[in-house]
């Protein structure tokens, strides 16, 4: 059974349909890239996965490990594993970081019936990968995100993943924003997460993150949907031609999304 | 962030988690014959309650002096709070366990099912080992009209620690209740101070002596029981020169369709270089989702920093009770003293809450700290009033005030309300407001984690709380941050 497996997903904002016949199927195991111009859904369709309110499904399914993902509350999306790095990451004033982690991983904990984790563990787990994320102990800390830089914003999301550790993990843009050095220490964190039992769906619209996090597969969105797949390959034409020519080729309607426009 | 503050937050989580239907866990009652007075006030009553009692003539005296006065007062109407009418003549002033009637000796003679009350509220009255790392807390408990007991009192007599029932103090330190009943808050202070002054039952009396740094922390515990019955405790704690004392107080009841009044009087005085921290956690029956029943907690608290370099510190959580009107105000009499006032008030539901403090700048070189937290929920009503005056000879006062409105939903309502005189040309006086609102996004965000909608917002108000519960002592930080997620229950949905 796939991992995740969204099929013809018809949704939007308000009576906006902004996913046109959206059609994705991940494996455990597999990193998924996608890329696509500015407004054509990347962010839109992460929120609809994660269930953020007013992001309607009009018309297909999600199934998220069998279960009907469109069916949930986004808690129990999260507790079910999946994870969403936003975008941008919100900020909660007086609510410190570590106190975020400990809280969101005893309730992901809690909805899955295991015990919560003793403090005493948490903190040796999160001060290891803190280090690994380059999160020092002052910003574990300060209240969530309050006066982050948006490096920084992006590094605590990918700590936060590395702490719920999710079977599905959703980066959305997680490099925009980070210098050299930051996008190497999230790469390899995303990397060190990597394993046959998660799927990752890395939203970007650099190629040069995917030389850092291997793709297995490369997807290009345009207008809602998913216009052609590949592999890495895929990313480095893109970086070099541009969409120009799936702008077009869009109101063709390749409908089945795979590499069949491409052949 | 200490672990264990950290700690505090997962328990508010768990404790929102692990709550299920019913909001108010507080709300059983005690099946326990009282001795009561018949209902209504008048001269008579008043010399019921002293005979019962057994005061001196001198405390008669002054009760029946306060009840003229408050024959002569109208009840104020200037608070942003509407209530039904109150009918004075309707309630009963004198509530006390049977069993109460001779007096136990000590807590081993208190009735079993009293004790089993406080069990049942988590607060010990056996004074139990204390475990390696907690620090003691002497506990004053009172039910309905009467203190049941006192613990911890031995080793706090050891410092010279007076710790005891109001109605103890009256007779074994008559002199220091005489010298400083009153002395805070006059008799005619205000309509409810003079009711409390004519009919007050018992609470809890506090003597520092100087120089003594009170070896624990103390606490009075309330507990209304008896149906139509006012409570109108007393307390009266006086921190002698160099003395620090942490003092707290916790209310509940049970839950009652009707009205229950409680109009307490509280008077600090701190004479030069004490501390006193008063914190309160209020958490009386709000009354239920359609606003019936509840408690009225009118109250009057104030304290004197009546000699130099005086502190006065009142921290507060406000959780409970259907209508609260509460001011807790310092006067900063003696030069350089300090005055603060930190506070948390939440209303959900039909709650109505007009809550602020008074700072009054008589000596010279004096500050005083205001950060005021307000949470409205549900159809809720909040509003904080606040007074900084400052006197022509107080040369150099100081004040900053910052004062946060939080809407959750959008049928509640924030007022903020500050007054501020300044006599004085050299005063500076700070003044900061913000209103927010819980946002979709942080909503989401969390969501997104793991969090259910009540855990969210439990967490998300907590954070907004924190300046303020940091300055709760340890042990009644977690309890205030538990009561922050209970009583928002039922505000998202
Ligand atoms: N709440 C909303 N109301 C109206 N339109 C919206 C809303 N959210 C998204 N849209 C529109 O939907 C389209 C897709 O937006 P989305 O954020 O998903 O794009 P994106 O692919 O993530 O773009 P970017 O690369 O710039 O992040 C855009 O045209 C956007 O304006
Ligand atoms: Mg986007």
């Amino acid at each position: 059974m796939a991992l995740l497996e969204i099929e013809n997903l018809h949704a939007g904002v308000d009576d906006k349909t902004i996913l046109n016949g959206f059609d994705l199927t991940i494996e455990a195991g597999e990193v998924h890239a996608i890329m696509g111009p500015n407004g054509s859904g990347k962010s839109t369709l992460s929120y609809v996965l994660a269930g953020r309110d007013g992001y309607e499904a009009q018309n297909g399914a999600v199934r998220f490990d069998g279960a009907d993902l469109l069916d949930m509350e986004p808690e129990a999306r999260a507790i079910a594993g999946m994870f969403l790095a936003f975008q941008y990451p919100l900020e909660i004033p007086g609510v410190t970081n570590m106190t975020f982690l400990r809280t969101a991983l005893n309730a992901v904990r809690r909805g899955r019936g295991e015990d919560e984790m003793d403090p005493a563990s948490f903190l040796r787990m999160v001060r290891e990968k803190s280090r690994a994320m380059g999160v020092d102990d002052d910003m574990l800390k300060r209240p969530l995100n309050v006066g982050f830089s948006g490096g920084e914003k992006k590094r605590n999301e990918v700590l936060q993943m590395a702490v719920l550790e999710p079977r599905l993990a959703i980066l959305d843009e997680t490099d925009s924003g980070l210098d050299i050095d930051a996008l190497q220490t999230v790469a390899d964190g995303v990397n060190a997460m990597r394993s046959d039992a998660r799927g990752m769906l890395v939203i970007t619209h650099y190629q040069r993150l995917l030389d850092f996090i291997k793709p297995d597969f490369v997807h290009v969105m345009v207008q809602g949907r998913i216009v052609r797949s590949g592999g890495p390959e895929l990313a480095e034409e893109l970086e070099r031609s541009g969409y120009g020519a799936y702008l077009g080729a869009e109101t063709g309607g390749q409908g089945d999304g795979a590499g069949a426009a491409h052949a | 962030m200490s672990e264990a503050k950290a700690g505090i937050d997962r328990e508010t989580v768990d404790q929102v988690a692990n709550f299920g239907g019913e909001n108010y866990k507080y709300g059983f009652t005690t099946d326990i014959d009282a001795d009561k007075a018949p209902n209504g006030l008048n001269a008579d009553i008043i010399r019921f309650i002293s005979a019962k009692k057994e005061e001196p003539e001198w405390l008669l005296e002054w009760r029946l002096d306060a009840f003229e006065r408050w024959q002569t007062m109208q009840e104020p109407d200037w608070a942003h709070v509407d209530y039904p009418k109150i009918d004075y003549q309707d309630l009963c002033y004198y509530a006390a366990p049977k069993s109460m009637e001779d007096g136990p000796k000590s807590l081993d003679e208190v009735d079993p099912e009293l004790l089993r009350t406080y069990e049942k509220l988590g607060i010990p009255l056996q004074e139990q080992e204390v475990l390696a790392g907690v620090r003691k807390v002497a506990v004053d408990a009172v039910f309905d009209s009467v203190s049941v007991g006192t613990t911890f009192r031995e080793e706090l007599a050891k410092a010279g620690v007076i710790f005891c029932s109001f109605s103890e103090a009256v007779k074994d330190h008559p002199d220091l209740v005489r010298k400083y009943l009153g002395s805070v808050v006059p008799q005619s202070d205000n309509y409810f101070a003079a009711l409390n002054s004519a009919v007050f039952s018992d609470g809890s009396f506090v003597y520092i002596p100087p120089g003594v740094r009170c070896p624990m922390e103390l606490s009075t515990y309330f507990r209304i029981n008896e149906a139509n019955t006012g409570q109108f405790e007393r307390t009266l704690v006086i921190a002698d020169r160099g003395s620090y004392v942490s003092y707290l107080e916790g209310c509940t009841a049970p839950m009652r369709d009707e009205n229950q009044l409680h109009a307490a009087v509280v008077e600090l005085v701190a004479l030069e270089d004490a501390e006193i921290k008063y914190s309160t956690v209020q958490n009386w029956y709000p009354g239920d989702a359609d606003g019936r029943g509840g408690i009225y907690n009118f109250v009057t608290k104030r304290g004197d920093c009546r000699e130099a370099r005086a502190r006065i510190s009142w921290t507060q959580v406000e959780t409970g009770s259907a209508v609260t009107w509460k001011y807790p105000s310092c006067i900063l009499r003696g030069d350089e003293t300090v005055g603060e006032f930190y506070s948390i008030a939440i209303s959900n539901n039909l709650q109505q809450v007009d809550s602020g403090t008074k700072m009054l700048h008589l000596g010279r070189n004096t500050s005083s700290k205001i950060i005021s937290k307000g949470i409205s929920a549900g159809r809720s009503s909040n509003a904080y009033r606040g007074q900084v005056s400052v006197h022509p000879k107080a040369a150099n006062a100081r004040n900053f005030t910052q004062c946060d409105s939080l809407l959750i939903g959008d049928k509640c309502a924030a007022h903020t309300v500050p007054y501020i005189e300044a006599k004085n040309i050299s005063a500076v006086l700070e003044h900061e407001a913000t209103t927010s609102k819980i946002s979709d996004d942080q909503m989401f965000y969390c969501r997104q984690r793991g969090l259910d909608p009540e855990e969210a917002v439990a967490l998300i108000v907590n954070g907004f709380c924190r300046d303020v519960l940091q300055n709760l002592p340890m042990e009644f930080a977690v309890e205030a941050q538990k009561l922050v997620g209970i009583s928002l229950e039922g505000s998202v949905g």
